[in-house]
C-alpha cells in the first residue's frame, strides 16, 4: 500500500501548505501572468526563530525565483540563518521601500518574558507595520499575514485593513490550495499529465 | 578462582605476539610459547589483548528505573563490550547521595560478579545543586566512592562547585562535571547551528559547555583540586582543556564513542535515538575531538551508556529522553574512528580506555598493564571481524543504540575478570 502524508504544519519546523497559498497569492497579484516569482522581492518580518511559516516560505519563494529578506531583531533569528538563501536585515525601514510584498509574522506575547525584546511598544516601533511604513511601500506592493494577527503589535489595524492588504484573500486562497493538494494526492499525479 | 586459562597467540598492546597464562585470578606467565594443561584455551591468534576496559561514566538505572537497566543487565552489556569495571552514575531514584544508596549499588555489582561496579556519588543532595551530599560518608562507605558527579545536571552555582572541589581533596577525590550552562540551554533539543536553524528545534549552543569548562578549570586551579570534565563535545571545549593542561591545571576530560562518530545531521531523521545530552555536534567538532583524544588533551573514552525504555525513546523528538547505549559498541567505535584511521595504536587504546580511567577514579585493582602478577582483567578483541549492530540482540535491557544497522569492526572474543571468563563471543 502506498500513501501520502500532508504536512499541515509541524512545530517550529515547516508549514508547506501555508507557503503554497502565500506563493499563489503573490503570483496572482504580482507575477503578471508569469509562472514563477522571478524578480520579486519579499520581506518576511518578525519572529523567524519560532516560525514554521517563515521556514517553508524561504524554501518555496526562493525556489520560485523570488528574493527573500528576513527582517527581525537578532534575537528572533536562528543561529545558522547565514546558511539560508536569504538576506537578513535588522532594519525594517531600510527594506520596506524596495519590496513587492511584506509578510508579517505573528508575535507571541510570551516571547517578551523570554527576553527576546524589551516590550511590545518597542517591538512595534521597530518591527511593526504601521501607516508610516505603509506609505513608503511601492504603489504595487502587498501586505500579507498568515494569521491570526495581533492588531496593534506586529501590524496596526489600518495596515491590516488597507487596500494593500491581501490577508483575507490569503485565507480564501488557503481553501483552494489545500483542496488542490488533497485532490492531486487523492487523484494521483497521472491526472496532471493527461490534462496537459 | 582456581581455573587455569591459556590465551594463545594474542597480540599485546605493544604489538608483541604472546601466549598468556592465567592462574588464581592473576596473570601467571607471558611468553611466546607456553606449554600448559590449562582447563581452558582461548584462541587469540587474530586478536589483541587489552587490559580490561574501565568505564568512568555509566548509567545503570538501578535503583529506580529497572525497566531500562539493572546493575546485572548493565554488567552483562559491559562484559560484552570488554569492560571489567563500570562507574554507576548517581542519577538513580533515589539519588546516590547517601552511603546507603552507594553501598546498595556496590553490593549489587559484587553479587553479579561479572565485573566491578564503582558507584559515583552525587555532588549535591538530590542533584538539586544547592547543598553538598554526604560526600564524606560515601567516601568512607564500603563503596569507597572517589568520583562525585551530578551528571545529567550541571553543578551550576560557582560557590557550590568551589566547595565540592575543595571538600573532596580530603581523600583525593574528583568532581566530574556535566558542563552545561542551564540558562543557555533551557528547553534545548539539539546542537545549535545550521541544522537546528533548518529543523526549527531549539539549539544547545557549544558556548554553554565551554563557559562552564572555562569557569571550572579556573576554580580547580584556584583551589588546587582535581576536576574531570564529562563528555566533552566541542572544538572550543578542547581548546580550553588544552590551555588548562598547558598551565598545569589538574583537569582530565572524557569523550564518548558517539561523539567521536556521529553528527547533528542525524537529527534530520527526527529519530530520537539520536537525541543525547550533550548533543551530537558538527563534523568539525568530531574531528577536533578525535585529534584531542589522540594527543592526550582528552584523557579517556567514557561511554555515557544511557539506557531508556521504548516509551521514552520511540516517540516524538521533543518528548523523548536524552541518551543512548554505549557499552557494547564502545571499543568497536574507537577501533573504527581512532585505530583504523591511524590516529592511535592499541597501546594508546589501553591508556585511554583502561589505565587512565582507573587512575582518575582511583580504581586500584584495575587499569594495570598486562604483566605477570597483575590481576587478570583482560579484553580479547578481534579488530578485523566485522559485525552488524542489532538493537534486538543487545545485552542491555534497553534497545536505544544509535548504531543499529551499522557494520562495525572489532568483536570481543572474550572478557576475563579476576581470572574468570565472564563473556565469550560465540556468534560469528
Amino acid at each position: 500500500m502506498t500513501g501520502s502524508v500532508v504536512n499541515a504544519g509541524d512545530g517550529t519546523h515547516e508549514h508547506p501548505s501555508q507557503a503554497l497559498l502565500d506563493a499563489f497569492t503573490i503570483r496572482k497579484h504580482l507575477a503578471h501572468g508569469g509562472d514563477d516569482l522571478t524578480g520579486l522581492h519579499v520581506a518576511i518580518v518578525g519572529d523567524v526563530l519560532h516560525s514554521r511559516v517563515a521556514r517553508s516560505n524561504v524554501l518555496l519563494l526562493t525556489k520560485l525565483g523570488a528574493q527573500v529578506t528576513l527582517v527581525a531583531p537578532p534575537t528572533l533569528l536562528p543561529v545558522g540563518v547565514e546558511s539560508w538563501p536569504v538576506k537578513v536585515s535588522y532594519d525594517f525601514d531600510s527594506v520596506v521601500e524596495s519590496v513587492d510584498a511584506v509578510m508579517m509574522l505573528r508575535i507571541q506575547l510570551e516571547r517578551m518574558t523570554e527576553l527576546f525584546f524589551p516590550n511590545a511598544r518597542e517591538y512595534s516601533r521597530y518591527f511593526g507595520l504601521n501607516k508610516d511604513r505603509l506609505k513608503k511601500m511601492k504603489s504595487t506592493a502587498i501586505v500579507m499575514h498568515p494569521g491570526p494577527m495581533n492588531r496593534g503589535l506586529e501590524i496596526t489595524a489600518d495596515s491590516a485593513d488597507s487596500a494593500r492588504s491581501v490577508i483575507l484573500e490569503q485565507v480564501t486562497n488557503g481553501v483552494s490550495v489545500r483542496m488542490a493538494i488533497l485532490y492531486l494526492l487523492l487523484a494521483g499525479s497521472q491526472e496532471i499529465g493527461t490534462s496537459e | 578462582m582456581n581455573s587455569t586459562i591459556l590465551i594463545s597467540g594474542g597480540t599485546l598492546p605493544d604489538g608483541k605476539k604472546s601466549d598468556l597464562l592465567i592462574k588464581d585470578g592473576k596473570i601467571a606467565e607471558i611468553s611466546t610459547k607456553i606449554e600448559s594443561d590449562a582447563a581452558r584455551v582461548i584462541d587469540a591468534s587474530k586478536s589483541v589483548l587489552l587490559p580490561g576496559l574501565v568505564d568512568l561514566h555509566t548509567h545503570l538505572r538501578e535503583p529506580g528505573k529497572e525497566d531500562a537497566e539493572t546493575v546485572e543487565s548493565g554488567s552483562q552489556a559491559g562484559v560484552k563490550g570488554g569492560f571489567t569495571a563500570l562507574s554507576a552514575m548517581a542519577n538513580t531514584s533515589p539519588v546516590a547521595d547517601t552511603a546507603g544508596v552507594v553501598e546498595q549499588v556496590y553490593r549489587l555489582g559484587q553479587s553479579t560478579g561479572l565485573l566491578d561496579v564503582f558507584p559515583i556519588g552525587a555532588v549535591t543532595r538530590g542533584l538539586e545543586g544547592e547543598h553538598l551530599a554526604e560526600i564524606g560518608a560515601m567516601a568512607d562507605s564500603v563503596a569507597r566512592v572517589r568520583v562525585f558527579s551530578d551528571d545529567g545536571h550541571c553543578v551550576f552555582d560557582p560557590l557550590v562547585m568551589r566547595r565540592a572541589l575543595e571538600y573532596v581533596k580530603k581523600f583525593n577525590g574528583v568532581i566530574a562535571q556535566h558542563a552545561q550552562e542551564p540558562r543557555l540551554t533551557q528547553g534545548s533539543q539539539m546542537n545549535e547551528g545550521i541544522v537546528s536553524s533548518q529543523l526549527g528545534l531549539k539549539g544547545w549552543p557549544a558556548i554553554a559547555e565551554e563557559a562552564i569548562i572555562a569557569r571550572d578549570v579556573l576554580l580547580a586551579d584556584h583551589v588546587q583540586a582535581r576536576l574531570h570534565i564529562c563528555h566533552l563535545t566541542t572544538a572550543g571545549g578542547v581548546e580550553i582543556i588544552r590551555w588548562a593542561k598547558a598551565r598545569g591545571i589538574n583537569v582530565t576530560a572524557e569523550v564518548t564513542p558517539h561523539h567521536l562518530l556521529l553528527t547533528d545531521e542525524l537529527a534530520r531523521s527526527y529519530d530520537p535515538v539520536f537525541k543525547v545530552n550533550p548533543p551530537l555536534r558538527t563534523q568539525a567538532d568530531v574531528m577536533a575531538l578525535r585529534e584531542a583524544l589522540a594527543d592526550g588533551t582528552i584523557d579517556i573514552v567514557a561511554t555515557d551508556h544511557a539506557p531508556h525504555p521504548a516509551e521514552t525513546k520511540e516517540c516524538e523528538w521533543q518528548e523523548a529522553s536524552f541518551g543512548m547505549l554505549g557499552l557494547e559498541t564502545a571499543l568497536s567505535i574507537v577501533n573504527k574512528t581512532m585505530v583504523e584511521t591511524g590516529l592511535i595504536n592499541w597501546a594508546t587504546v589501553a591508556e585511554r580506555m583502561s589505565y587512565a580511567p582507573a587512575r582518575i577514579g582511583l580504581y586500584e585493582n584495575h587499569g594495570q598493564e598486562l604483566k605477570v602478577g597483575a590481576p587478570a582483567h583482560i579484553a580479547v578483541m578481534d579488530p578485523t571481524s566485522l559485525f552488524r549492530v542489532d538493537r534486538d540482540l543487545v545485552a542491555s535491557r534497553s534497545r536505544n543504540t544509535p548504531f543499529h544497522g551499522m557494520q562495525l569492526p572489532g568483536q570481543i572474543v572474550a572478557t576475563i575478570f579476576n581470572g574468570e571468563v565472564v563473556f565469550e563471543g560465540g556468534r560469528s
